[in-house]
């Protein structure tokens, strides 16, 4: 699914990733902790193409191409997906006409037709349902007066209508009371099959209480510095990352 | 007479001069280049008509030779020759085409982005179809059903002819020939232009509009609209296209005047997308307007405008509310790109007893354009209790273009509530990648967010000119994020 080897990136002068390595293959969640500033969000920003980083070393592949050749629509198309840390408001454009472009982009990267108007809604119906995302919220403007924990059940519920291969959970459960990360939980749970893999980002273990990764990774000064399975990440909430 | 009279429409409407020699009377009813009382009087004459508009448009003449061009708007432009125009120029026969082949392949590509049909596409373009056929009996049809109301919807010169009392009685009321420098050139020389009157009571049932399918197009030069409205009445028109119109004529000096009588609605859309020049802005129209008008009691006016087009625009439309308890708006997006320059906003004059207003204005800036807003809000001591809200934002495209804001606010009664909010913003780098991670291509993303900032405007549309004039929106900032 995706092969990261010796990834180097920097914002400006600053080096940020020094040397990264991961392979994910399908199906599998992993979770990448690791301390403020160690390069956790990074990792997700220039996997999924935003301009502002420079890959200097390394490669990334994904489903087999090259994807730093992509430019981040396309990588989007390819199937790849970050639910971001903090999600962008849009006022003015209805999160359910913003997800008809982004599904229908998605279809013509295929080569087919936009979706029908009666299978988008239903489709619409069920991710709603699956994160409890109330219909007044789908017709709303993009995140716009959103609260903290709408927005991010709004990034699982396009997430669920854009059915990625691969998704990339940015500290997904950053400000969400226990509720709102069980919903988030849930949703992320029901998405999960033998073919579509999960990256999730955070810093706290509780997260995986409710998403059991089958690696946990820990990323320090730019590199992952040690991987193990959930009980890693116990261990790590037990005795802090200095213990590394 | 209803054949010249179309053919002289259609030449308008596609502005295109004869080539071909299908006529011979052509050039010897072409007067020369330049202007005098004597071109004036031969206009008038031409057009058969009577002596009082002759004198009415002398004295304009008059006026307009003492004025000077104004220099106050934040444009920067060569002054046009006005001696170099010709004033007047017999109705020509378009130049047909023989197929969409030999049209502009730039100006059928923009078409097609706009989700205009072929047929439409031909016809806008003067490629020779059988429609026009098609579109006169279309035309008849639709001025039977608005003759049944009572509704007189034709252009000014039929108007002259035929309801010469209307005419004479409100002509140059709510925008008087010494108004302005363009507006006193306009009432000296202007060819034609449309009229409509609404009789009382009467909710006219359509759009009127006067590019819309039907052949009552007065795109001169100098264009003339008068609209009234009668007691309790109600009307939506809609003037311009979506379709990029090229003209030859550089300067465009039009005057549209509303009267809305006691209890009367007129709404009023403009979408207007003139040749803007190339990307140095070389070629592009000139497009100095005035628009006015004057509501009675319980009366309402609305504005709406999508301005894209010309390399320069000038034009404030404006309220004089008059009547207690009258309303006016002013909603518009106006949209820059490469060289051109826009200077357009509204007046809001506030002289009977709870007159509202609203004003909301979107500006966009992209390449090296200006993009200025000036608005005046203006309370008489008679405006007891009147209210203003004005929103004006402006969204940039680039770091080369500028908005430019210039509120007026004078008011001259105590009770008078004026609240005025204004952004600027640089279009998110934030809000396109968040697009883009969604499937969604840059060019895409970035009509997306400026249709949604430009959302408030464009529902104020009829609904068949929104869908057009969203994708225009797109189109014109192709490629401008920077």
């Amino acid at each position: 699914m995706l092969k990261i080897k010796n990834l180097h990136a920097q914002v400006g002068e600053h080096q940020i990733l020094k040397g990264l390595d991961l392979e994910v293959m399908p199906g599998e969640v992993h979770a990448i902790m690791g301390p403020n500033g160690s390069g956790k969000s990074t990792l997700a920003s220039v996997l999924s193409g935003r301009d502002l980083y420079e890959v200097t070393e390394g490669s990334v592949e994904f489903e087999g191409k090259d994807l730093l050749d992509l430019d981040a629509s396309d990588r989007a198309r390819e199937g790849l997906f970050l639910a971001f840390q903090y999600p962008v408001e849009i006022p003015g454009v209805s999160n359910i006409n913003f997800m008809r472009a982004a599904l229908n982009g998605k279809r013509a990267h295929k080569g087919l037709d936009p979706i029908k108007g009666k299978d988008f809604l239903a489709k619409v119906k069920e991710c709603g349902e699956l994160v409890e995302l109330d219909g007044r919220l789908r017709d709303r403007s993009v995140n716009e007066g959103f609260s903290g924990g709408e927005k991010k059940r709004n990034e699982i519920f396009q997430m669920a209508m854009l059915e990625p291969k691969l998704a990339i959970l940015d500290e997904t459960d950053s400000g969400l009371d226990i509720d709102a990360l069980r919903v988030v939980s849930k949703g992320v749970n029901a998405m999960r099959t033998p073919d579509r893999s999960f990256i999730v980002i955070t810093h706290y273990q509780r997260l995986l209480d409710h998403i059991v990764p089958d690696y946990v990774h820990v990323l320090s000064g730019g590199k992952i510095v040690k991987t193990g399975g959930p009980e890693l990440a116990m261990e790590l909430e037990e005795k802090g990352y200095d213990w590394i | 007479m209803a054949q010249t009279e179309e053919d002289k429409l259609l030449d308008e409407v596609t502005g295109k001069s004869y080539e071909y020699g299908f006529t011979t009377d052509i050039e010897s009813d072409t007067i020369a280049p330049g202007l005098s009382e004597d071109v004036v009087r031969i206009i008038s004459a031409k057009k058969n008509e009577p002596a009082w508009l002759l004198e009415w448009r002398l004295e304009a003449f008059r006026v307009w030779s003492e004025m000077k061009e104004p220099e106050w708007a934040h444009i920067q432009y060569e002054q046009p020759d006005l001696q170099a125009i010709s004033y007047y120029s017999a109705p020509k026969k378009k130049k047909e085409l023989g197929s969409l082949d030999e049209v502009d392949p730039e100006l059928l590509k923009t078409m097609e982005k706009l989700g205009i049909s072929l047929e439409e596409q031909k016809r806008l373009s003067g490629v020779a179809v059988d429609f026009v056929i098609d579109s006169v009996s279309v035309g008849t049809s639709f001025k039977e059903k608005l003759g049944e109301l009572g509704v007189i919807f034709c252009s000014l010169g039929e108007a002259i002819q035929e309801h010469p009392d209307l005419v004479r009685k409100y002509l140059g009321t709510v925008v008087p020939q010494r108004d302005n420098y363009y507006a006193a050139l306009n009432s000296a020389v202007f060819t034609d232009g449309s009229f409509c009157y609404i009789p009382k009571g009467v909710r006219c049932p359509m759009e009127l509009s006067t590019y819309f399918r039907i052949n009552e197009k007065g795109t001169g030069q100098f264009e003339r609209t008068l609209i009234i409205a009668d007691e309790g009445s109600y009307v939506s028109y809609l003037e311009g296209c979506t379709a990029p119109q090229r003209d030859e004529n550089q300067l465009h000096a039009a005057v549209v005047e509303i009267i809305s009588l006691d209890e009367a609605e007129v709404k009023y859309s403009t979408v207007q997308n003139w040749y803007p020049g190339d990307k140095n802005g070389l070629g592009g129209v000139f497009n100095f307007v005035t628009k006015r008008g004057i509501c009675h009691r319980k009366s309402k006016i609305s504005w709406t405008q999508v301005e894209t087009g010309s390399a320069i625009t000038w034009k404030y439309p404006s309220c004089i509310l008059k009547g207690d308890d009258s309303i006016g708006e002013f909603f518009s997006v106006a949209v820059t790109n490469n060289k051109q320059q826009a200077d357009t906003g509204t007046k809001m004059i506030h002289i009977g007893k709870r007159t509202r207003s609203t004003i909301i204005s979107k500006g966009i800036s992209a390449g090296d354009s200006q993009n200025s807003y000036r608005g005046l809000v203006k309370i008489l001591p008679s405006a007891e209790n009147a209210r203003n809200f004005s929103v004006c934002d402006s969204l940039l495209m680039s770091s080369t273009c500028g908005a430019h804001t210039f509120p007026y606010i004078e008011a001259s009664n105590p009770t008078a509530q004026i609240e005025h909010e204004a952004t600027t913003s640089k279009i998110g780098e934030d809000q396109i990648f968040y697009c883009q991670q969604r499937g969604i291509e840059e060019e895409e993303a970035i009509g997306l967010i400026v249709k949604g900032y430009a959302k408030d405007v464009l529902n104020k549309l009829p609904m068949e000119f929104a869908v057009e004039a969203q994708k225009l929106l797109t189109i014109s900032l192709e490629g401008s994020v920077g």
